[in-house]
């Protein structure tokens, strides 16, 4: 096998990975996030604009720990 | 704006070269874009803003409603002290969110997929925190704020006053930009899909069919990619942004000194900011 193409074999498995990883913390967190979210909408309906707002804000913050993965596994794609 | 174009940063249109090649500036699709933005922010405020009367007429309360939410957020977030940042936080707003939504026209490229642009925006927010530190306690007071619990956790300290304009920055960029990619690529396979789609037809009648299946499909994702992403990552910055600047500039001890600016439009924001949680929590406890 030629270099380059080594080479391109391994910047897909190291990203790979590190979007396969790098976007399971995220996903549980905001998983985690919705769900108390629905929990306290199901207990208190009428609090349910405030929560939605401030659940969406929760989870962007969350995500990007999922973003710095992808920021990294483009930076081993195109930029390495 | 295919994907190559926003994973390898902007074409560079052309090079301004100045004091015998000392200085080259690089022209890119983001310096159009930025200029682009520029513009349309500068003429949507001065069409909206012309001829304020007593009376608001249609525009009028629409401006009026979305300058009030803006003093609102920034009041109920920062402290009325912090009220004079409220046209900082709106800009930061204006220009990430027309800087975000500009990529949709595929004419100009998105500003906020350059890293330099975001990380710039960022920094005006560090400097700003380093401002009002300098500010409240005095230069050799804001040095010594970084060896604050203990002495040794100075290097810590450090790390953290760096990584928050970086991780302001990856986050915004990381979002418009992983947008880009993924809708790019989301075409990419739905045009090889629908050229396998017309595989049955005779070559010279397949070669000319159109893609049919980048029809529709990819407007539900663009939808939250390009539209729903930048509306949120605008206001989770200009939210940041508030809050690192309200950090650096607490609420001054009430009787000290009584200087909270009060902003142009106080007369609007008499009206009690209405506290949903409070009011709402008193029949659910007693059910």
């Amino acid at each position: 096998m030629d270099p380059t193409a080594l080479t391109i074999l391994a910047k897909a498995f190291a990203s790979a990975i590190v979007m396969g990883i790098g976007s399971i913390a995220p996903a549980l967190g905001e998983g985690n996030a919705v769900c108390k979210a629905l929990e306290g909408i199901a207990r208190q309906p009428e609090a349910s604009s405030d929560l939605r707002s401030t659940m969406i804000l929760g989870c962007a913050i969350t995500e990007s720990t999922g973003i710095y993965s992808l920021v990294i596994a483009m930076l081993i794609l195109f930029a390495l | 704006m295919d994907g190559e174009s926003l994973s390898r940063g902007a074409k560079i249109l052309f090079r301004i070269t100045c004091f015998n090649g000392a200085l080259t500036i690089d022209i890119t699709q983001t310096t159009i874009s930025l200029f682009a933005v520029t513009l349309i922010v500068s003429i949507l405020a001065i069409v909206l803003g012309k001829g304020i009367t007593k009376r608001p007429g249609r525009k009028q309360a629409l401006v009026e409603k979305i300058v009030m939410m803006l003093y609102n957020l920034v009041e109920t977030t920062m402290g009325k002290h912090n009220l004079k940042y409220a046209p900082l936080v709106g800009t930061i707003f204006a220009a990430s969110l027309f800087g975000t939504l500009i990529g949709l026209t595929k004419i100009f490229r998105s500003t906020t997929a350059d890293l330099m642009v975001v990380l710039g925006m960022s920094l005006v927010t560090s400097m700003l925190c380093w401002y009002e530190g300098i500010r409240n306690r005095g230069f050799f007071g804001w040095l010594k704020s970084y060896t604050e619990p203990v002495a040794f956790i100075t290097p810590i300290n450090l790390v953290s006053e760096v990584s928050q304009p970086l991780s302001m920055t990856f986050r915004h960029f990381g979002n418009i930009a992983g947008g880009g990619v993924l809708m790019s690529i989301v075409y990419a396979a739905l045009g090889s899909a629908s050229s396998l789609l017309f595989k049955w037809l005779p070559a010279s009648i397949a070669s000319v069919m159109p893609p049919i299946l980048q029809v529709g499909i990819p407007a539900v994702l663009s939808l939250y990619f390009d539209l729903f992403s930048g509306l949120m990552q605008a206001f989770v910055f200009s939210l940041l942004t508030m809050v690192y600047i309200a950090q650096a500039n607490p609420a001054p001890v009430p009787g000290e000194n009584a200087k909270a600016k009060k902003p142009k439009k106080a007369k609007k924001q008499k009206a009690p900011a209405s506290n949903g949680i409070q009011q709402t929590d008193a029949p659910a406890h007693q059910s």
